[in-house]
């Protein structure tokens, strides 16, 4: 799924400060999963933005709605009779979300509330880390089912660099090396000489290197 | 390893009349100060067969590797120019590698690169279009093949004779001889390893890499770094990944009289670089005498390095 991180109030508080009405929009989707943009977020933002503003001594008025998902036409289309009560709309569903709402209605403001990170997911309660970069071409067969690309620090090719230590990352020691992974997992399987051949210089181009990327399903758009 | 010569480099002619090379390192200055570049370089001519230039190491934004590398060859030095994956896409990486060959530069040290979050500008974007391994290749492509990555020819391919890192000190202990016999595959003529501390682990790592073969495809030169004080060393051990300074060094250091580590750590050195002219597989060393350029005629003196073959 999509993760993201809370943005902080005062940074929130600032993008809203010349509303007198808003609405504050979650979404049912990853940001509910990863305990950031859910119903009971919305209502916790909701009355942070409240007191907050009347620490200022403005008050605001705050609606809570919460969408299907934000990343579809569809659901988006559900608030289209009262988006223009709003002087603003905050969103707390991922980076998408606020696009579609601002695609839907070019009149409004949309304010994100989340920081989006990664594609992850929780190693523990409350705890969620990076798996994917979105690379476009998935080669993870290669690496005994883990990803360098998104999770080397280098997206190194070919095995860890000089900076590997005792199983962690030369920039981190709280982060995993994950070449380190990699390897012990083919020692461990006497499968080693899969990683000595020198693997191929990659095509980014169905990476966002090469530009804003689409997905077309024929057979659904006829 | 064929009769032609890669590049003609004199580093490649000394390794390859079979004499011991001896290669020394120097960190262009922070700043325009071509001044300074050249005092740092100097101590180094004639003393060393071939000079790297690193790359904006540790991620420190410094005047340019291969500018740096020309001036040396301007003064009459050879250098090792060094490039790093962290700050070139491939793009940038081919029209360098063009570029610094016909400004006269024949050695080429491929690295992945301190990863930017250790430097100055740890706010900035890493590339890592290719990774070490495939930017050897590319070199080799460029100049084996004469063609482009894409395939496209090279109007005058560039000669270059190709180096490696390998840090043997790294973990997983076990795989670190099978990422230099990748290296040497990948089209590696010469590795230059990691400062070298811990003798007994660089014993075992060479007799594995000379029943390997390596040491038959790929000439490699042993890192060292003299220990400039317990401190030094200290950091060494706790602060630098992928660094292995045992305690005994370190005690070594401490059990010098006063006001004499630095000797200590130089007499260390030099009983290395014995060891290594005799250590089967070791074609050389690579000495890395940071900010202590000044001090390598001597050092180079007192392990018998000198002169330099002429060759
Ligand atoms: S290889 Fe690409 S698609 Fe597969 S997990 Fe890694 S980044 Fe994601
Ligand atoms: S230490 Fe491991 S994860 Fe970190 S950059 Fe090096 S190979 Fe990648």
């Amino acid at each position: 799924m999509i993760v993201a991180d809370e943005k902080s109030l005062p940074e929130i508080l600032d993008m809203i400060k010349d509303c007198n009405h808003i609405l504050v929009l979650g979404c049912k989707g990853c940001v509910t999963v990863c305990n950031v943009g859910g119903l009971k977020e919305v209502q916790i933002l909701a009355s942070a933005l409240r007191i907050g503003r009347k620490k200022d001594g403005r008050i605001v008025k705050v609606d809570e709605e919460i969408l299907e998902r934000q990343c579809d036409p569809e659901y988006v289309a559900q608030i289209k009779d009262r988006v223009q009560n709003y002087d603003g709309v905050v969103s707390l569903a991922c980076g998408v979300g606020p696009q579609f709402l601002s695609e839907a209605y070019p009149d409004q403001h949309f304010f994100p509330a989340v920081n989006t990170k990664f594609f992850g997911g929780a190693v523990a309660h409350g705890i969620w880390e990076e798996r994917c970069a979105g690379c476009g071409n998935c080669i993870i067969h290669n690496f005994d089912g883990l990803c360098p690309i998104a999770r080397c620090s280098k997206s190194l090719m070919n095995g860890p660099c000089g900076g590997s230590s005792n199983g962690k990352c030369e920039i981190d020691k709280e982060i995993l090396c994950i070449w380190d992974s990699i390897v012990r997992k083919k020692m461990a399987s006497g499968q080693l000489n899969d990683l000595l051949k020198v693997m191929p210089i990659k095509d980014w181009r169905t990476a966002r290197d090469g530009g804003p990327r689409k997905r077309i399903k024929e057979d659904l758009t006829k | 390893m064929s009769n032609d010569l890669k590049s003609g480099s004199n580093l490649e002619k000394v390794l390859r009349s079979g004499h011991f090379a001896f290669t020394g390192e120097c960190g262009p200055p922070k700043g325009a100060n071509i001044e300074h570049l050249k005092e740092k370089m100097h101590p180094l001519k004639g003393n060393v067969d071939a000079v790297n230039v690193t790359d904006n190491q540790t991620a420190v934004v410094r005047m340019s590797s291969w500018a740096a590398s020309t001036i040396m060859v301007q003064e009459g030095i050879e250098p090792n120019f060094q490039m790093v994956c962290r700050d070139r896409n491939r793009l940038a990486m081919m029209s360098d590698i063009l570029g610094v060959y016909v400004m006269g530069i024949r050695n080429m040290l491929c690295l992945s690169g301190d990863h930017q979050k250790f430097g100055n500008h740890p706010e900035s974007k890493n590339v890592y279009d290719i990774d070490s391994l495939q930017l050897i290749s590319l070199a080799k492509k460029m100049r084996d093949e004469g063609k482009f990555l894409n395939g496209e020819p090279i109007d005058v391919p560039p000669k270059i004779f190709i180096g490696a890192a390998c840090n043997p000190f790294a973990d997983p202990f076990e795989f670190r001889v099978y990422r230099l016999a990748k290296k040497i595959e990948a089209g590696a003529d010469f590795v230059q390893t990691q400062c070298i501390y811990n003798m007994k682990k660089f014993r075992e790592f060479m007799k594995m890499a000379v029943d390997m073969g390596l040491s038959e495809k790929c000439y490699i030169l042993a890192g060292v770094t003299p220990l400039k004080s317990i401190g030094m060393a200290q950091y060494m051990a706790k602060m630098v990944p992928g660094m292995d300074v045992p305690n005994e060094l370190i005690q070594r250091l401490k059990g010098a009289p006063k006001g004499k580590a630095a000797e200590e750590g130089i007499k260390i050195a030099l009983e290395q670089i014995e060891e290594f002219k005799e250590m089967k597989g070791v074609s050389g060393v690579h000495l890395m005498a940071i900010e202590w350029e000044h001090r390598v005629p001597e050092i180079a003196e007192r392990a018998g390095m000198l002169p330099r073959p002429k060759v």
